[in-house]
């Protein structure tokens, strides 16, 4: 199929997106045609403009007997080719909509949530992602689509599609990825604030490949540090739902809670270490908390070690910010050098841009991290 | 407004010299209590280049924040409120006026050969509606602005927008109102004051796409005057409209809205048609070819605009089967618009053209006018639609319309009109270099959208860091809007020197045919000494003649030629 960026594509400066699905080739078809018919129409106009002017320019020359003010013909002979043209376009343009707009039966279904300022993604076999979403190459997936709160619109440029994504109804749309790489998922709809940074993206694997990742509960292939995978556990085993942004009757929040001095139920106090905070995962009513109930299940064999070092490592990077559970992008306890917790996942620029990392982030970059966090976490408690 | 001081600065040496509109009374209050329709046209004309110069510094802080991937000088917060205002305010407050509001207000009634407009006070009482809604937008903007972008899409502006959303949209909703009562004395002046002899068909082209505007801004108005009042409602007093939360449907009032806002595109663009059809035939010497087609097709696109709106809402969950419709309807209004191109570039065969600023301006008009037309057929058809749609590649088409269609019209109809206006000749060949200016700065500035939005680029981005390939066309897109800037800061020096140092202006500096250009430059207040007979065509130019020219003379005698009959 005809593209450009094959031909221009060596000199890394771009003239048109990849094309990565079915649908792709056929609506650059479409596209490539309508360019041609503007590039030649226009031409025409511009240059029988031109010429026009210089013959018939004022003191030239030339013949201008029994000039003409009107003819039929000529008026039904122009006004014919826009309009068979027209319907042409308009013809081939509906043909590949309603193709688009039914889904095969057997597509791979995905449900995405659009919220102020991420996408959820949720797969037909459980697993969960935000911001980023897998796909096997070669596979349908229909994608069914709703808002949590203003309009937002689904958009992969490199696949060509496009769908609106409205609150208080289902949308959806369908397309087959061709290309394992990665492609830009995009917000086109305005949505406020952070529109332009509600995006992520879309990774398009071998079966074989994605197989494995969802055989591995859908985890992140590059490797996460400790708190990230400590905020895994934390959703999978959702303490967010007791726990949260500050102290409740059912339960004391976690929020900076790291180093302080609690006091217990038995009179007993102590500092809020590593130690105490293992112990209250796996033995919570060994020391309670003054003011709270043994409401919390005992984790003791339930939870592996592994996890909760993860765990203890994620609460300690917690902070009061926006109100809600939120990973801190600045706060200590992760390794010197690495990515604040949630930018991975959450901001659009680290996955969607992996080759273009010089590209530094704009300025007020981690409190963006930090709302989007922020959205996340209330999402979880739900 | 202060905007009466240059007028009133003109000077009246000659002892001699006869009153005309803008001397006859030169105290504030005989500004401000006119009932002058080309009082009313002067009051209008720098109440709008005010607003378009505010809309023009918020395009320019546009451009330069988008040259850095990251973001330049400003808060994502403050860069929403910044393209929301450059579009409420060019909209609202410039491109809907522009041209009907100043030229239209000027020579519609000169053309028809009447005295007035039909209710001069409704004329007045419209420019007084504009100020106070002028003042409401520049009210909420120093309270912090608005960031619904201009086409305040709920639930976003209804439940979740945090800024001055209510004040903004009173501005629209009273703006709308201003344009109700121009369209309201527009329709009855054309159809009730048309000078003895002036038919229907020798009415200018000029008065033809005025009438077809007039008819779409009192029936489009009102809806979305509705519509902006129901998301108000909805703001307010939390009735649920629009807003799932509270039972409404949000792709209601983009239907609603688009049935206003796709005819309110022709309200923009028609007008500017008008201007280009008498500047085509006005600076090839020659009467229009195909007047009928010309003055029809206005009337068509009128009538088909108004059925065209949901191709702006395809991919809304809009049924597919009305998707359908209204891509078809929307491919039959290229028709009428390439019948116009057509018959204007014809127009110019065996014509004696002459290549003054305004004719440039009107060549310019053409050229981006049929790519901004053509553009729209990628954005018609559905499949295409469904990648561009919401990028930059829109924001490219309706700037061409937008700005290479009317822009490029008024700045036209500026140069033409300005020597009966204010009495005084600009330098040309200043003019005629800005001219060409415009159109080089215009074409840098949005073929680049053209491609990134192909590319995939969303509008209304403050950040692409994730997309830096996009970066190296916004540069050139910002570099293109500072050559544009340039070509629209020059006309401020020429214009307003020949005020004061130009030479006077003979009453037909360009020797055309229109009634408007039978009186004096500038005009007495009541346009005519007396009600003009018309008896000839409006394009019938002496270098079509082999007999001398008979102007209003020839209605004395009883000896109009009438070339084509009118109708």
């Amino acid at each position: 199929m005809l593209h450009l960026p094959n031909l221009l594509g060596q000199m890394n400066f771009p003239v048109a997106p990849e094309q990565a699905s079915n649908f792709a080739g056929e609506h650059d078809l479409i596209f490539y045609t309508l360019v041609i018919l503007t590039i030649v129409f226009t031409a025409l106009v511009g240059l029988a403009m031109v010429a026009l002017a210089v013959r018939f320019r004022q003191g030239s020359k030339v013949d201008r007997s029994n000039p003409k003010h009107e003819h039929l013909g000529l008026e039904i002979g122009w006004s014919l080719p826009p309009l068979l043209l027209g319907l042409a376009v308009f013809f081939l343009g509906a043909r590949l909509f309603i193709k688009e707009r039914i889904p095969p039966k057997d597509a791979m279904e995905v449900f995405v949530i659009g919220k102020q300022w991420m996408w959820h993604m949720q797969h037909a076999n459980g697993i969960r992602e935000n911001n980023t979403l897998h796909l096997p190459v070669g596979i349908p997936v229909k994608v069914t689509l709703i808002s949590q709160d203003v309009l937002h619109a689904f958009y992969i440029p490199e696949f060509r599609v496009q769908y609106h994504v409205v609150p208080g109804r289902y949308g959806h749309v369908w397309f087959t990825p061709t290309k394992v790489g990665r492609y830009h998922l995009f917000c086109a709809m305005y949505c406020g604030t952070q529109h332009s940074e509600m995006g992520g993206t879309v990774i398009v694997q071998e079966p074989a490949e994605f197989a494995r990742w969802v055989q591995n509960g859908g985890d992140e292939l590059a490797p996460m540090t400790a708190p990230q995978m400590g905020e895994q556990v934390w959703n999978r085993y959702g303490c967010g739902n007791c726990h949260v942004q500050s102290d409740t009757e059912r339960a004391p929040t976690l929020v900076g809670i790291a180093g302080t001095a609690r006091k217990f139920t038995d009179g007993t106090s102590a500092v809020a270490d590593m130690a105490y905070l293992r112990e209250s995962i796996l033995r919570p009513w060994d020391r309670l908390t003054v003011g709270y109930r043994d409401t919390m299940p005992a984790y003791q064999g339930q939870i592996s070690e592994e996890d909760v070092v993860n765990l203890v490592a994620y609460m300690r990077t917690m902070s009061p910010e926006k109100g809600a559970l939120v990973a801190a992008p600045q706060g200590g306890g992760r390794p010197e050098g690495a990515k604040p917790v949630k930018e991975r996942v959450a901001a659009v620029g680290a996955l969607a841009s992996e080759k273009y990392m010089d590209n530094a982030p704009p300025r007020k970059r981690n409190l963006a991290v930090g709302a989007i966090s922020a959205q996340d976490g209330q999402g979880y408690r739900k | 407004m202060s905007s009466i001081a240059a007028p009133t600065s003109l000077p009246g040496e000659e002892p001699i010299e006869q009153k005309n509109y803008l001397n006859v009374k030169t105290t504030l209050s005989s500004w401000l209590l006119t009932g002058d329709h080309k009082r009313i046209a002067v009051l209008y004309l720098f109440s709008i280049f005010f607003f378009f110069i505010l809309g023009s510094i918020a395009a320019g802080l546009v451009r330069y924040e988008l040259t850095s991937p990251t973001g330049r000088i400003m808060e994502s917060e403050t860069y929403n409120k910044v393209f929301s205002a450059h579009g409420i305010i060019m909209i609202f407050f410039f491109l809907i006026p522009s041209i009907p509001a100043t030229f239209g207000n000027f020579f519609l009634p000169i053309m028809v050969g009447a005295r007035d407009l039909a209710f001069p006070r409704l004329n007045l009482a419209s420019w007084y509606v504009y100020v106070v809604a002028g003042i409401l937008m520049l009210t909420s903007l120093c309270l912090g602005g608005v960031d619904t972008g201009w086409t305040f899409y709920p639930p976003y502006s209804s439940m979740y927008a945090n800024s001055q959303v209510t004040l903004t949209i009173l501005a629209a909703f009273l703006a709308g109102f201003s344009s109700i009562m121009t369209g309201m004395n527009f329709i009855v002046t054309v159809h009730k004051m048309r000078a003895p002899g002036m038919t229907w068909f020798r009415l200018p082209l000029f008065v033809w796409a005025h009438y077809a505007t007039a008819i779409i801004m009192i029936l489009g108005t009102p809806v979305v005057a509705i519509t902006l009042s129901l998301v108000l409602v909805e703001r307010v007093l939390r009735i649920g409209i629009f807003s799932p939360e509270l039972g409404g449907d949000p792709v209601l009032f983009q239907h609603l809205f688009w049935f206003y806002s796709h005819p309110a595109v022709y309200i923009m663009v028609l007008p500017g048609m008008g201007v280009v059809s008498e500047l085509i035939a006005n600076f090839s010497r020659k009467r229009i070819f195909g007047y009928e087609f010309v003055a029809f097709s206005s009337l068509a696109i009128a009538a088909l605009g108004f059925v065209v709106w949901g191709h702006h809402m395809f991919i809304s969950t809009q049924s597919m089967y009305q998707g359908i419709f209204f891509s078809l309807l929307s491919f039959l209004v290229a028709v009428p618009s390439a019948i116009k191109v057509f018959n204007w570039t014809a127009t110019m065969y065996k014509g004696h053209v002459v290549l003054a600023a305004p004719m440039l301006y009107a060549l310019g008009f053409i050229g981006l006018f049929t790519i901004g037309g053509l553009t729209g057929l990628f954005l018609s058809s559905m499949g295409t639609n469904i990648h561009l749609t919401n990028t930059y590649f829109v924001v490219a088409h309706f700037h061409y319309v937008m700005v290479g269609g009317a822009m490029m019209a008024f700045l036209g109809g500026l140069h033409y009109w300005w020597p009966k206006m204010f009495g005084r000749m600009y330098a040309d060949n200043w003019a005629q270099v800005t001219a060409l200016l415009s159109f080089v700065g215009f074409n840098l500035t949005f073929m680049p959208q053209f491609i990134i939005g192909w590319m995939g680029m969303p509008r209304r981005y403050h950040y692409y860091y994730f997309a830096p390939e996009f970066q190296a066309y916004h540069i050139a897109s910002s570099l293109g809007a500072s050559v544009l800037a340039v070509s629209l800061i020059l006309p401020v020096f020429y214009l307003g020197h020949s005020l004061k140092y130009g030479p006077k202006a003979p009453p037909n500096p360009w020797g055309a045919h229109g009634l408007e250009w039978q009186t004096d430059s500038p005009p007495i207040t009541s346009n005519f000494e007396s009600i003009p007979i018309v008896t000839d065509e409006v394009y019938d130019f002496p270098e079509e003649r082999t007999e001398p020219d008979t102007h209003l003379a020839a209605a004395a005698t009883g000896n109009g030629k009438a070339k084509k009959g009118g109708s």
